[in-house]
Formats: C-alpha cells, sequence, structure tokens
C-alpha cells in the first residue's frame, strides 16, 4: 500500500510542475503579485509529494519487499542496509527518481529563501525549473516506472551488482546529481534573465552561489568515482576517459568556465551573452551527459538502461529543453549589451582566456566521446579514440591554462600590467624551476613530460600562495578582513596544484607482480612485504580470499595489509578488495589474483608516489568553492546590496 | 553578422539531435552494431602474447596467435582489456561458458598492458584457450572494434559471421551466442 502512496505522490506532482511552469511565467509577464506567488506554493508542494515518493522506495528497499519488481531486481535482503539504501539509485528507475528529488529540492530552495529575488525574475526561474521537472516526470512515469507491483513475489530479490557494493560508488550518483541539478538552476535562471533581456551585476550575483554549490557537488562526485576506479580496479588506475566519466568531466569543465565568466558579469557587467550561453551549456552538456549515459548510444557499465524507448523520449526532452532554451539565446542574446570594456591583458582578459581554453578542452571531450558515432555515421571507417587522443589533445589545452592561472590574479581590471604580475611571481617560477631540477636529477632517465607537470604543479601552488602572501602580507587581521571567496579562489588554485601534482607524479610509479606462497616476501618502494597467511573468509553476502601481509622497513614493523578477492554467489561476480596503505605521499597498493592451486598466489603491489593528492587537490577545490560560497556577498539577504567594495576587496576576486 | 554568431549554438545543436534522431531510429542499439566485417574474412594478423612471468604456475594457454590458428573451427573471438569495467561485468559469463557449451574462446587484450591483462586474468580467472595482446590497438582498429567488450564469432572458413558489442550476459549467450555456434557447427 504504502509504495502506491509514493506512486500517487508522483502522478500528483506532475500537474503542479505544470502549473508551475505556465502560470506565474504568465504572471510575470502581466505584472500579477498573485499569480506569480503561486509559484513559491507549488515548488515546495512538489518538493514535499517527490520527498513522499522517493521516501516510500526507501522504506521498500529497507524492508526488503521485494513484492515491488524495482526492489526484487535490484536488492536482497541479505545486504547491509547502507547498500539497500545506495541500491535505490543504483538502478535506472531509483536514480532518476534521486534525479527529481533534487531538481524539486533545489526549485523549493529558490521558493523558500529567494525573497530578495525580484518577484518576475523569481517567478520566471521558477517556471522553468518546472518545466524540467515536468519532463522528467512524464520520463519516469512512462517509461521507469520504479513503483511497479510483481503479482507474484519472489522470495529473494537478485541483490546489488557487487561492483556498486562499495562506500565510494554509494555516494557517488547523488553527488554528481547534485552537481547535474545544481547546474539546471544557473539554466533556469539564465532562460529567465533571456526572457526578461535582462542580465546585470544582481542577476550574477544570484547564479554564482548555484552554481558554486554545483560545482563543489560535481568537483567532490568525480572525484569520488575516480577514487573508486583506483582502489577497485586492482592496478590503481583513476581516470581512463570512458564516456561515462566525460559525460560527468564536461559539465564540470564548462561549469568551472562559467564560474569565472559570472564574476565577470558581477563585477565588470562584461561578457553577459558569453556568460548566459555558458549557463546553457553546462546544464545542457549536464543533460546530455544523462542521454548518453541512458540511452545506450554509449555502453558502459553505468549505463543501467539500454531501452530505445527511453532514448528516443530523453533526446525528444533534450530537443526541447537545449534547443528551445538556444533558440532564445539566438533571439534575445544579441540585446543584452556589455558595459565594461577591458583591454586584453587585464582581469577580463585573463578570465577570458581561461574560457576559451576550458571550453575547448570540454569540446575536445565531447567530440573524443562522439567522434567515433558520428564516423559510424558517415559511414566511415570505425575508429576507437581512447588515451592517445585525449592526451595528445586536452592535456596541450590544460598547459597554457594552468599557466595562465597563476598570473591571472595578478592583473588588474581593465588594464592588467603582465610585466608587473610576472615580477612578482618570480619567486613561484624559480621555486618551480628547482622542484623541476630535483625531479629531473632524482628521476634520471625517467619521464620527463612528468617533470615538467610538476613543475606547472608547482608554477600555480607557489604562485597562488604567493598571491595570498601578497594580499595578507601574513597578517591575520588583514586575512580576516578580506572577503572569504578570495580565501576560496586561493584555495582552490592550491587544490588544482595539487591535483596536477598527483597526476604529474603518477608517472613514477613502481610494480612487482609475483606468485607467492606463505613465507616469501618480496621488495617494493623501500618496503619489504612478507605473505604470512592466505585464508578463506565467509559473510552472508560473498566469500572471501584473504591474504595477510606484513610490510616492514628495514627493521621496523609497518602495518599488516589485508587484499582480499570477494565472490558474490547470488550475484555470480568475483571482486578484488585492494588494500592501500597510505602516507599521504605516497601510496602502498596491493591487490591478490588467482591462486595458483599449490597453496599460493598472484599478489600484484605498486608503490605509487603522490597519487592520494589527486582525489586531495579535488577536496581543496571543492572546500574553496564552499569557503567562496560562504562569503558575505552571497548570504541570504544581502544579495542585492552590494557589499561596500575597498579596495581589498576589488582586488581580491 | 554578429547576430549570426548568437546562431551558431543553436544551428550546430540541431545537426547533432538530427544526428543523434538519425543514428536512434535506425533501430540504433550499439549491442547489434552492424558490421561491416560480417560475412567478411577475419583480418589477417598475428599477435604475440602477454609476457607471463617466469614464476607464473598457473594452467597453460596458448600465448600470441594469428588470423590462421582461427581456420578450421568455429570460435568466439572475445576483446576485452583490464582498464575496462564492463568486461569484469562480462567475466563471469565467459567463465561460465564451460566444456558444455563447446566452443573454443580467444581472448585479445585491446590495447592493453602485458601484465595488466595477466594481472586481469590471474585475478578473475581465465576463459581462454588462447590470449593475444593487440597493445597499440591495431588489430582492433581492423576488426572494427568500437570499444571493450566485443565479441566476433568466427566460423570455420574464418569468416567473421557475428557481432557483438558490449558485455555479453548469459541471456545474450543462450538466446544469440550458441544457437549461432550451432549452426555454424553442423555447416560443412
Amino acid at each position: 500500500m504504502i509504495i502506491e502512496l509514493g506512486h500517487f505522490a508522483l502522478i500528483l506532482a506532475l500537474p503542479l510542475a505544470l502549473i508551475q511552469a505556465t502560470v506565474p511565467l504568465w504572471g510575470a509577464e502581466r505584472r500579477h503579485a498573485g499569480m506569480m506567488a503561486l509559484g513559491d506554493l507549488t515548488a515546495l508542494a512538489q518538493f514535499a509529494l517527490i520527498a513522499l515518493a522517493f521516501a516510500t522506495l526507501v522504506n521498500a528497499y529497507i524492508t526488503s519487499d521485494f513484492s515491488v519488481l524495482n526492489v526484487a531486481e535490484n536488492s536482497s535482503s541479505a545486504k547491509p542496509l547502507i547498500y539497500k539504501i545506495s541500491g535505490v539509485w543504483g538502478n535506472h528507475e531509483g536514480s532518476m527518481m534521486l534525479w527529481v528529488l533534487i531538481l524539486t529540492l533545489f526549485g523549493a530552495a529558490v521558493a523558500w529563501f529567494g525573497d530578495n529575488l525580484p518577484a518576475p525574475l523569481k517567478a520566471r526561474v521558477l517556471a522553468v525549473q518546472a518545466m524540467i521537472g515536468a519532463g522528467f516526470f512524464l520520463f519516469i512515469l512512462f517509461t521507469s516506472d520504479p513503483f511497479q507491483r510483481l503479482a507474484d513475489p519472489p522470495l529473494e530479490g537478485n541483490g546489488l551488482n557487487p561492483v556498486l557494493q562499495d562506500p565510494g560508488l554509494a555516494f557517488h550518483p547523488p553527488m554528481l546529481y547534485l552537481g547535474y541539478v545544481g547546474f539546471a538552476v544557473a539554466f533556469a535562471f539564465a532562460v529567465a534573465a533571456l526572457i526578461e533581456g535582462k542580465v546585470d551585476a544582481a542577476w550574477a550575483r544570484w547564479v554564482r552561489p548555484w552554481t558554486l554549490a554545483a560545482w563543489c557537488a560535481l568537483t567532490i562526485g568525480i572525484a569520488m568515482g575516480s577514487w573508486w576506479a583506483y582502489y577497485t580496479l586492482g592496478w590503481g588506475g583513476w581516470w581512463f576517459w570512458d564516456p561515462v566519466e566525460n559525460a560527468s568531466f564536461m559539465p564540470w569543465l564548462v561549469g568551472t568556465a562559467l564560474l569565472h565568466s559570472a564574476i565577470v558579469v558581477e563585477k565588470r557587467d562584461a561578457l553577459k551573452g558569453w556568460t548566459v550561453l555558458l549557463a546553457i551549456l553546462t546544464f545542457s552538456l549536464s543533460l546530455i551527459g544523462t542521454f548518453l549515459v541512458r540511452s545506450g548510444v554509449l555502453t558502459s557499465v553505468h549505463a543501467f538502461a539500454l531501452d530505445p524507448r527511453r532514448g528516443l523520449f530523453i533526446l525528444v526532452l533534450l530537443a526541447v529543453a537545449i534547443g528551445g532554451s538556444l533558440l532564445l539565446y539566438a533571439v534575445r542574446a544579441p540585446a543584452l549589451a556589455g558595459g565594461g570594456l577591458f583591454a586584453p591583458i587585464s582581469r577580463e582578459g585573463a578570465l577570458v582566456l581561461n574560457n576559451v581554453l576550458l571550453t575547448t578542452g570540454a569540446a575536445t571531450v565531447f567530440i573524443g566521446t562522439l567522434y567515433p558515432l558520428f564516423l559510424d555515421a558517415v559511414g566511415g571507417p570505425k575508429l576507437s579514440v581512447g588515451y592517445p587522443f585525449f592526451d595528445r589533445t586536452f592535456v596541450p589545452i590544460m598547459v597554457p591554462l594552468l599557466l595562465a592561472v597563476a598570473v591571472g590574479p595578478f592583473l588588474g581590471w581593465k588594464r592588467g600590467d603582465l610585466r608587473g604580475a610576472l615580477e612578482r611571481l618570480w619567486i613561484a617560477f624559480g621555486l618551480a624551476l628547482a622542484l623541476g631540477a630535483i625531479a629531473l636529477y632524482l628521476s634520471q632517465g625517467g619521464p620527463i613530460l612528468a617533470v615538467g607537470g610538476l613543475m606547472l604543479a608547482a608554477w600555480v601552488g607557489f604562485g597562488a600562495i604567493t598571491e595570498w602572501v601578497g594580499r595578507t602580507r601574513l597578517s591575520w587581521r588583514r586575512a580576516l578582513h578580506l572577503p572569504r571567496a578570495a580565501h576560496g579562489m586561493t584555495l582552490a588554485h592550491l587544490g588544482l596544484a595539487v591535483t596536477v601534482a598527483g597526476i604529474a607524479a603518477s608517472a613514477w610509479q613502481v610494480e612487482r607482480i609475483a606468485v607467492m606462497h606463505p613465507g616469501d616476501n618480496i621488495a617494493i618502494g623501500g618496503y619489504t612485504l612478507h605473505l604470512d597467511r592466505l585464508s578463506g573468509l565467509d559473510t552472508p553476502s560473498y566469500h572471501a580470499e584473504r591474504a595477510d601481509i606484513r610490510v616492514t622497513a628495514g627493521d621496523r614493523a609497518i602495518t599488516v595489509m589485508h587484499p582480499e578477492k570477494r565472490h558474490y554467489p547470488l550475484e555470480q561476480m568475483t571482486r578484488g578488495e585492494t588494500a592501500i596503505r597510505t602516507t599521504f605521499l605516497a601510496d602502498l597498493y596491493l591487490a591478490l589474483g588467482d591462486d595458483d592451486g599449490k597453496g599460493g598466489a598472484t599478489i600484484r603491489a605498486y608503490w605509487k608516489p603522490l597519487v592520494p593528492w589527486i582525489w586531495i587537490g579535488a577536496v581543496f577545490m571543492a572546500l574553496g568553492g564552499v569557503l567562496s560560497l560562504s562569503d558575505r556577498r552571497f548570504r541570504v539577504g544581502v544579495a542585492r546590496r552590494a557589499a561596500p567594495a575597498s579596495a581589498v576587496t576589488e582586488a581580491g576576486e | 553578422m554578429r547576430r549570426f554568431l548568437y546562431i551558431v549554438p543553436l544551428a550546430l545543436f540541431i545537426a547533432l539531435v538530427i544526428y543523434f534522431f538519425v543514428a536512434m531510429r535506425g533501430g540504433y542499439d550499439p549491442s547489434t552494431l552492424p558490421s561491416a566485417m560480417i560475412g567478411k574474412p577475419v583480418p589477417t594478423f598475428d599477435l604475440p602474447g602477454p609476457l607471463v612471468p617466469p614464476s607464473y604456475a598457473g594452467p597453460r594457454v596458448k600465448l600470441g596467435f594469428s588470423n590462421r590458428d582461427l581456420l578450421g573451427h568455429v570460435v568466439l573471438v572475445n576483446f576485452f582489456a583490464s582498464w575496462c569495467i564492463p568486461c569484469r561485468v562480462e567475466h563471469p559469463v565467459l567463465m561460465g561458458l564451460g566444456p558444455a557449451a563447446d566452443v573454443p574462446v580467444v581472448g585479445i587484450a585491446y590495447k592493453d598492458k602485458s601484465q595488466d591483462a595477466v594481472g586481469f586474468l590471474n585475478e578473475y580467472g581465465n576463459p581462454y584457450v588462447a590470449v593475444a595482446m593487440d597493445e597499440g590497438g591495431r588489430t582492433g582498429i581492423d576488426f572494427g572494434v568500437y570499444g571493450v567488450p566485443e565479441t566476433y564469432l568466427i566460423d570455420k572458413h574464418g569468416i567473421i559471421r557475428l557481432r557483438y558489442v558490449g558485455p555479453l550476459t548469459a541471456e545474450v549467450v543462450a538466446r544469440e551466442i550458441l544457437p549461432a555456434v550451432r549452426t555454424l557447427q553442423q555447416s560443412p
């Protein structure tokens, strides 16, 4: 009965969304306060209904109600509670429910916290938001209904794909969705602004926090996915240019560009048309990402839905949402006259360069992801695009970006002094050179590109620190008076440097693969690994083979590590469980392979310098975003009262 | 002129949608991608096997093979890679084929490093009677591999008869692959 209640709530949300998509829009046109205010009510009600629907689905999973088709197909009673809950979005139907839950949550947040928005803008934003919502409700109800009952409930469910039974993957989709859907708000603001024909600093100040919040979530979501790949896949790869990874990376790149160009709109009243376009593109790429993953146009393990009907539905949704907004853009954007003029060498110029490089990067990823399909369409030879393509196209685009990241914050608005900026960066330049020389010396004959990467990272990192030191002059008082957004920028740029360093240094990894018997030992990265024991282990959901490996350095005992190989009988799958010991400067990474039938087993050991920095850097970036988000200017109630701009504040953005 | 610039994004997008639509209406299902190679002989190749560590003590399989080795049997050629997640999903299905299926499966590690491919097979088990390394992906391109995993059914005369893109499932094997194997095995 409860699940039907959820179904009913979802159905009821559809007409509400349709009302919200039309009445407030019309009200905004006629300046009718009552009609505009209706949007708030429906947005809150929609969220309540979807939350109820989602809760009933979660309840069905927790209580293992196998009379619900979706639960029977994707859950089992023997799973730990956390994977019963994460199983809700571990399948196509449930993940779409999560999508609309987050969408309506953001809609309700705009309604609730948006009191200081101009009423017509708010009404239009909510209307656009509801259009997206209505599209997705229809999609769920007609093609992906998670609330279907089974006439003959089975005694046990099919279980959750063991690959997904993992803390990293359990929270990876919700974070990604928070990002994707958060960009829907920026999109709604952009479309509303086009309808209104007005983009100003206040608009940018409203868009930025939403974009920032979505960007932070997406950053963490992508990092989690990559971290998951790292510790699951058994040899420590962390990025594969897989279509699904690319689908989340493209909105991130364009979203990063949007964050930066919105600053120009806010501060200088320029780049308006471009910023609106970026807001549309960011969400469009999120939608295209969904389409790619769900339609079966590209195959991947993440692709739950291989139903062409769903693909077609999403395609129509895509055509209406993106096509409609771009049409509106083509008609209205030329009227968005930019105010501030600026010289090429200026803060604005640097941000334009950032935008151009980031969007070009996103375009290469887009082409790399879809190129094989295009070739297929024109009957050309089949080609597969992998690492080599991305290494040769994407990476070179990022090099000038990294070079510019350190310089940009030193340039003034309108007209910057490039020489002055570079002079202030000489220490960072020297440190980067010194680090490069040391790395070159230590890795004689090693990968030369990695040394270059490390130098770039040092340049970005020390550049960010130089800029921060210059602004705070290392005084607490000055630091506290700076807007938090300035500290956020420093932290995010520092995070970028840390990530780049981690990526560059991964070229220096060492690996040993050996068949070991209890009592054997091997040496790697200054450690000695002793295999003490191989044993079996049974739990309700899997059977594991497990190795006890003692790690010593010289005479010193470091730790005991337990790589496992797990077999899931219900799902008929085997999965490795790697053991990782990190010092934050390097990881020792162990994976257990097949046994040799004579009491021994293959052990794969890796020593990976600086690899944890890849994700630590991502966390820094997200924290930088959160810090900016907590800036006074963005706080509820201050949005329209422009903060008095002191010289310090101005320099800090 | 300036106005024209604002129409560019829309125009590009329309082209993209038309393409997607045509692709999908054409019954676009990646798992049954029509292959220009069907009905044609297996491309010529001669690939080395993976380098197996000297300490390796597991069951022996043929390391490296060429297109001539495929002649005379109905055989499944499976492209896999250690870096490919769907391959991990597919793997138990291949492992489960067993003697009852009565069709040899040979594996080509696509754009993969030797030690990674060996590590993958050590960890998850080896379903192949022969394994070869296509490190540069050249042979994969000749076959028309779009992405891994991909599986080709080759008849006794070395002609490609069927192509399956994406992870094989037990259902696909029972419904499509094995019946085709039987038919081909019975034909001369």
